[in-house]
């Protein structure tokens, strides 16, 4: 059936008055993807539309399905954590933290405190690389080019540096069980500081020439509000939730690792709106950058791992842990049966709720308020294909 | 029937320049574009063919013309095919009254900017034909958005026009140029050049004005489905749009090919003419590689809100003015 003898069936099965009628008969669908330059991904959003107003988005998700939770059921963690980069591969670092953070905590395995800071240290670089990806790609989406290719020079040396030490740029696997593959050396620390000096001697000019511009504060005030309520009912995380004023951050509410030794505040935002959440993420990086500065000052000498067989015996039960990624908070859930293979694992991504914000929020909304609000998700479409 | 001949000749030579002084500003464009967006990005932009890359865009242009031109299955054949030459002929016919010095110009007749400002609305039609031939979606929307913003930002157009056509009293291009002799008219009429500007941003569709073609919303807007030489041919007008918007406000603002003399000046004051209008085509470049792009509501209230209320102070102003001087005088 095609789509007008659909819209004739329901019309006449509706009664509909000849005003409600026309009205029917305007609208039309909008295939925004899978090929879209501002769904950075394979995502579908099947919007039904009025003229240039969305009237009932709906997302598609799917074509990037992998089975990596499947394939978690099947696999000791050895086989399966080149697999958890694969799902974020802009914020690698993060997943990788959560899996190894969750078989420790399900086999009992104690970190030293060297790995501990050392995964810190390159989480929270890697955190710094994915939102300079995002307010680049963001503010293209608002139709300006130049600022990525500034943001891309910053991030090339934080995937310099992590290059050095992981042998890889975007999806690490430099976390183990038990510690970190590689200790840090000299080199290391003297060239994050140095990109410590940089990013922050870059900060004026990305607020003078891109926050304050007139143009993107018409474009982000006011647009997509999430309320406080709205936001605790779909389950956002991440800046999203931060922007609503809910100062919710996994490193603060429910630390791991070492962060409760790290002084850093969380941002957050007023009204909900896309000014709100660009503002947190912007801010956030200033705060990532004082937890590595903190953590170069404290980083104490010792063991960078424990060594750990590649099949370890996970304990019967419940496990799970949380840490927070660039888009929100990362919940591994993993039951075990005794053996090395876990019996369930489920992967709470954040990006995945933060989008099922979108039909109800974008609705009566311009196409263009839509990319606008996309953007401001930071959405990762692996992540939430799985 | 000799008469019939020469004119013949002077069309016939007269078109072929043009066209080739179309693929040649969408060349130096181009180039320039690309080498400025390079600069302002911190990258070098091309560098491979030829020195500091000066041969791209003719090796660019020889690439585009090999490639095959697809059109696709359920397209609108002949619109679809017609769209990109309609396109580029309007852009074409009105440099006929163009002062490029003083005597380097085709025709001078008394109703010049007028011709020129009529001409050029013909360009919004083959943005629509383009975009509904495509039959798709997002061409449509290019189009929609095209026909609505080239409308509304015609107005504060032709009002500035209208403030200088006051204050010369003639819409000759060459008696607008030949009565700035002494003072540039952006000097006395500064609204109306800014208003001018902006409204001819937008009527080039260049940032923050590109809705028609905004890439992160609508794919590539109208010209989605084109390739080839169709595409560049869009390309190719939109710099020969720009070259025209900016030698209007260079006629009408900046004293055309009015400047410091030079040797046989009746013709070398192009040099002036074009230095001119390529600063401000530069303007533009700059200004579209650092904008973000506005909204496609707040395009039009900033028109209707905006520009057309200044614009028609601007020429209420200037008609009390012109009326009042030579009172005042007398009154002394």
């Amino acid at each position: 059936m095609t789509n007008e003898q659909r819209t004739a069936e329901q019309l006449t099965a509706k009664q509909l008055t000849p005003e409600q009628e026309t009205a029917e008969q305007h609208r039309f669908y909008l295939n925004l993807g899978p090929q879209h330059p501002s769904t950075h991904g394979v995502l579908r959003v099947v919007l039904e539309m009025d003229g240039e107003w969305v009237l009932n988005p709906q997302p598609d998700i799917g074509f990037g399905h992998r089975m990596h939770e499947k394939m978690g059921e099947s696999r000791s963690w050895s086989q399966f954590f080149a697999n958890v980069g694969r799902m974020d591969y802009v914020n690698a670092m993060a997943f990788n933290h959560g899996y190894a953070g969750l078989i420790e905590r399900a086999a009992g395995i104690e970190v030293p405190l060297r790995a501990e800071y050392i995964r810190v240290i390159t989480a929270e670089l890697n955190r710094v690389a994915s939102h300079l990806l995002w307010l680049g790609a963001f503010i293209l989406d608002l139709g300006a080019f130049t600022p990525i290719l500034y943001t891309f020079d910053d991030r090339e040396s934080i995937l310099d540096i992590l290059e050095d030490i992981t042998g890889s740029r975007l999806t690490y696997s430099y976390f183990r069980v038990g510690g970190v593959m590689k200790d840090i050396d000299d080199t290391f620390i003297e060239k994050t500081r140095g990109f410590i000096q940089q990013l922050r001697s870059r900060f004026p000019m990305y607020e003078t020439l891109v926050n304050n511009n007139v143009i993107l504060h018409h474009r982000m005030k006011g647009i997509a509000v999430i309320s406080e309520d709205m936001a605790r009912q779909y389950g956002v995380t991440g800046a999203v939730l931060r922007g609503s004023g809910i100062a919710y951050d996994v490193r603060k509410n429910a630390p791991y690792s070492v962060y409760p030794e790290f002084n850093f505040d969380v941002p957050v935002g007023k009204n909900g709106d896309c000014m709100d959440r660009y503002l947190v993420k912007f801010a956030e990086m200033e705060q990532s950058l004082r937890i590595i500065e903190q953590a170069l000052d404290k980083l104490p000498e010792g063991e960078f791992r424990t060594k750990v067989k590649g099949k370890i015996k996970l304990k019967p039960g419940m496990t799970s842990f949380s840490v927070e990624t660039a888009r929100g908070e990362l919940t591994f859930l993993l039951i075990g049966d005794g053996s090395e293979v876990p019996y369930r694992l489920k992967i709470r991504v954040p990006s995945f709720s933060n989008l099922s914000v979108m039909p109800d929020l974008c609705s009566d909304m311009l196409l263009s308020d839509l990319v606008t609000t996309m953007g401001s998700f930071d959405l990762v479409i692996p992540e939430i294909d799985r | 029937m000799e008469n019939l001949c020469g004119t013949m000749v002077r069309i016939i030579s007269y078109a072929v320049i043009m066209i080739i002084f179309g693929f040649a500003n969408a060349i130096i464009m181009g180039y320039l574009e690309r080498k400025l967006a390079a600069r302002i990005q911190r990258r070098p932009g091309p560098m491979e063919v030829g020195p500091h890359g000066i041969y791209q865009l003719f090796v660019d242009g020889i690439k585009i013309i090999g490639k095959q031109l697809i059109v696709p299955r359920d397209v609108d054949g002949v619109l679809f095919r017609i769209a990109p030459l309609l396109a580029f002929a309007p852009v074409v016919l009105p440099f006929i009254v163009i002062p490029f010095s003083q005597k380097l110009q085709a025709r001078d007749f008394n109703l010049g900017l007028l011709f020129i400002v009529t001409i050029a609305s013909i360009n919004v039609l083959t943005i629509v034909i383009a975009g509904w031939a495509s039959n798709n979606k997002y061409s449509l929307f290019g189009a929609m958005r095209s026909v609505a913003q080239n409308i509304s930002f015609e107005v504060p157009v032709l009002i500035s026009i209208l403030c200088i056509a006051l204050m010369t009293r003639t819409y000759s291009m060459q008696g607008i140029v030949e009565a700035q002799g002494t003072v540039w008219f952006i000097l006395i009429q500064p609204v109306a050049f800014i208003i001018y500007f902006i409204a001819g941003l937008a009527e080039t569709n260049r940032n923050p004005f590109d809705l028609p073609e905004a890439e992160s919303e609508l794919t590539a807007g109208f010209h989605t489905e084109y390739s080839g030489f169709g595409f560049s041919l869009f390309v190719i007008a939109e710099y020969a749009n720009m070259f025209l918007v900016c030698s209007i406000a260079t006629v009408l603002f900046l004293g055309g090919w009015h400047g410091i003399p030079l040797p046989f000046f009746e013709y070398t004051g192009a040099v002036w003419f074009l230095a001119k209008v390529y600063i401000l085509m530069v303007i533009m470049v700059w200004i579209r590689w650092t904008f973000p792009r506005v909204r496609f509501d707040q395009l039009l209230n900033f028109s209707w809100k905006y520009l057309i209320p200044f614009s028609l102070v601007n020429l209420l102003l200037t008609a009390i003015c012109i009326k009042l001087f030579p009172l005042l005088k007398e009154m002394i």
